[in-house]
């Protein structure tokens, strides 16, 4: 085996990190140099995480015992040193980041990485943070993570100026410093209560606690909890986000379609390990259920009520984290492999819709005059803006408004769950599932009221698309049809064949997402993993003579 | 000493929140800031309160136990470099706010009532 392949799991950090601090020493001028630069390290990522889910799965070069592989930074032992553990849900959740980023990047090379500074190395250090957050086995490295994937998507968000974009960022930041800290008072409280930080430790701690210990232990879970709920924009805790969302650039948007997901599998990792503890009340059904549904509601109305095409998206996205926390709060396992389907199929959907409402709003000629003043007030001084005249005119791709008329109707189908795609294979799956623990004693009016909350959702989003989709397409009066470029159009094309491939083989994808539910059931296998890892032991230099000092 | 520090905790961190609740953004960037400080206290004191106790430990000559922990001193220096570039950038946002919307209002308008 080649022994380079044991530094797997580090390398979804480094090479966004190597990549974002290399375009730093450039300049924004040099432009072809940087998006050389953000190409190699995207396309690396996106092979990385293959190779990742495919060693996970048992397929292809390192051999990892149940398929869950340690990483000691620096070689110290586990509850000691610091480990990233790439299992099964962090190898899924890297691809799905990895497809995303390289979507949102190669979007944003039409023209949006020109509407500000420094756009492609925020860009990496937000898919480093991502990555991280996804591989980070302690307390600690998971809250540097999201600082590291925050500060980078203030960035972002400011991306393209402009007084509504500053204001909705103002917002957007203040919060996330809020629950920012409180993750550091939760962390804090934890490590003084049970002296540790990395997960696979504490979830074997927390069973030796109890009395006022217990107590105060699982009020820390709670303040965790609710930093989590915070970022997965859990109600009442959203209102931060239709408004940053339909603000924030395009291909911005789009990426942060998985923000709220981090947060989600933050709070999915932590409450797996704390299953044999008892899962707080944050990470169980107690808190995640309730949230879920009032999430789902409020998602539904907002959807309902707006008139503007992205702040429709925005709530989708509202939507869609309701759908898995109400999914993911039902008891047991059974729906946890249906909730994963439905975040790859909502996350990729989401994705392909914010980069294509902006497409469409060129037509509606307002948006795309607004794009090319904040374009210009940036231009002006640029020295490398010479090649722009050419990229200004763009390729009238043929049938252009057939192809955003046929996406638009794809990801509408996508988000609201109708045949022939995935977004009705999940809902379908969750449905099911959720009508089969019934079986196993969940109330059933819990079971009832989530079938309802999703299917009073699916209506919502049919209604308020299909307006808006009657806004966008059918007045002929004042449309002009918009110039596409090819490096516009293959992001969307891509993202939705990959929906298009996870319904084809929903079979295979399903079977590799069960095996992952039950992992995270088996919390178990993921802390023998993690402790029992041996430092790497380097051979003495006279090894090779058989003899010891 | 355990009373001071948890005063000094408790009256930082409450005036953060009152402060972050006012509707000026330069109220809400020293609430912030306060409520930072807090948040830096207690994790330090997370590693239990000790005076005059080396953070670094020999076992071969020192009985661990009469030592400070040194975690949560690293973990506090992490949390307040963070929480210095987060702000200073909050406070980058909050001036071109202000130059954009001619106000210093949280929500970039003022609401006459």
């Amino acid at each position: 085996m080649n022994p380079w392949l044991q530094h797997l799991p580090v390398l979804p950090v480094l090479i966004p990190l190597l990549a974002g601090a290399l375009m730093l020493l450039t300049r924004d001028s040099q432009r072809r140099l940087r998006v050389t630069l953000g190409a190699v390290a995207l396309g690396l990522m996106a092979l990385t995480a293959l190779m990742l889910v495919r060693a996970t799965q048992g397929i292809g070069a390192p051999h990892w015992p149940d398929g869950i592989g340690v990483y000691l930074l620096g070689n110290w032992p586990a509850p000691f040193g610091i480990v990233l553990v790439a299992d099964r849900l962090a190898a899924l959740m890297l691809g799905l980041t990895a497809v995303l980023g390289l979507c949102a990047w190669i979007y944003a090379t039409a023209r949006w990485d020109r509407a500000g500074s420094h756009f492609h190395p925020l860009f990496l250090l937000i898919m480093m943070g991502l990555n991280g957050a996804f591989l980070a086995g302690d307390l600690f490295n998971l809250f540097v993570f999201f600082e590291i994937l925050l500060t980078a998507s203030y960035g972002l968000m400011l991306h393209g100026s402009g007084k509504r974009r500053v204001g909705a960022a103002l917002h957007y930041i203040a919060v996330n410093l809020i629950a920012s800290f409180l993750l550091l008072v939760a962390i804090a409280l934890i490590y003084g209560l049970t002296g540790t930080l990395n997960l696979a430790d504490l979830s074997v701690r927390a069973l030796a606690l109890h009395g006022a210990d217990r107590q105060l232990f699982d009020s820390a879970a709670a303040i965790l909890g609710a930093a989590f709920l915070i970022k997965a924009a859990a109600w009442p805790l959203n209102f931060w986000l239709p408004n940053t969302y339909s603000e924030a650039a395009a291909p911005v948007a789009a990426l942060f379609a998985i923000m709220t997901k981090v947060g989600i599998y933050a709070l999915l990792r932590i409450g797996s390990l704390l299953l044999p503890a008892g899962a707080p009340a944050a990470f169980g059904g107690a808190w995640m259920f309730p949230a879920g549904i009032a999430t789902l509601a409020f998602g539904t109305l907002g959807m309902l009520a707006s008139t503007q095409a992205r702040r429709i998206a925005a709530y989708a996205i509202i939507t869609s984290s309701g759908t898995l926390f109400a999914a993911l709060g039902m008891p047991g396992a059974t729906l946890t492999g249906p909730a994963l389907y439905y975040l790859l199929s909502s996350v990729l959907a989401l994705g392909a819709l914010f980069l294509l409402l902006e497409l469409t709003e060129r037509s509606q000629s307002f948006g795309a005059d607004m794009l090319a003043i904040t374009q210009e007030a940036f231009e002006s001084d640029d020295p490398g803006a010479a090649d722009l005249s050419g990229q200004a005119v763009g390729v009238p791709l043929p049938a252009t408004m057939a192809f955003l008329g046929l996406s638009f109707f794809a990801c509408a189908l996508l988000i609201i769950g109708l045949p022939p795609l995935s977004g009705f294979v999940a809902k379908f799956s969750l449905l099911s599932a959720a009508l089969r623990t019934a079986e196993y004693g969940a109330p059933t009016v819990n079971v009832w009221l989530l079938v309802a909350a999703m299917l009073s959702s699916g209506v919502a989003g049919l209604i308020a698309l299909g307006r808006c989709g009657v806004r966008l397409f059918w007045v002929p009066e004042d449309l002009h049809v918009p110039t596409l470029r090819l490096n516009e159009a293959i992001p969307i094309l891509v993202l939705l064949s990959a929906c298009v491939l996870l319904t084809a083989r929903a079979g295979s994808v399903m079977a590799y997402l069960e095996d992952t539910a039950w992992y995270l059931d088996q919390p178990g296998r993921y802390v023998e993993a993690v402790l029992g890892q041996d430092p790497h032991v380097f051979p003495a230099p006279d090894a090779g003579h058989g003899g010891r000092r | 000493m355990e009373w001071i520090l948890a005063l000094a905790i408790g009256v930082l961190a409450g005036s953060g929140v009152w402060l972050l609740l006012r509707p000026r953004t330069f109220q809400f960037i020293m609430g912030l800031a306060l409520l930072g400080y807090a948040v830096n206290l207690f994790i330090f004191a997370m590693g239990r309160l000790r005076v005059d106790a080396p953070p670094v430990i020999d076992p071969a000559w020192a009985d661990p136990a009469r030592y400070a922990d040194p975690l949560p001193q690293a973990l506090v220096l992490t949390a307040i470099v963070i929480g210095f570039a987060t702000t200073a950038l909050f406070l980058v946002v909050l001036l071109a706010s202000r130059g954009m919307s001619d106000t210093d209002h949280v929500d970039g308008e003022e609401h006459r009532p």
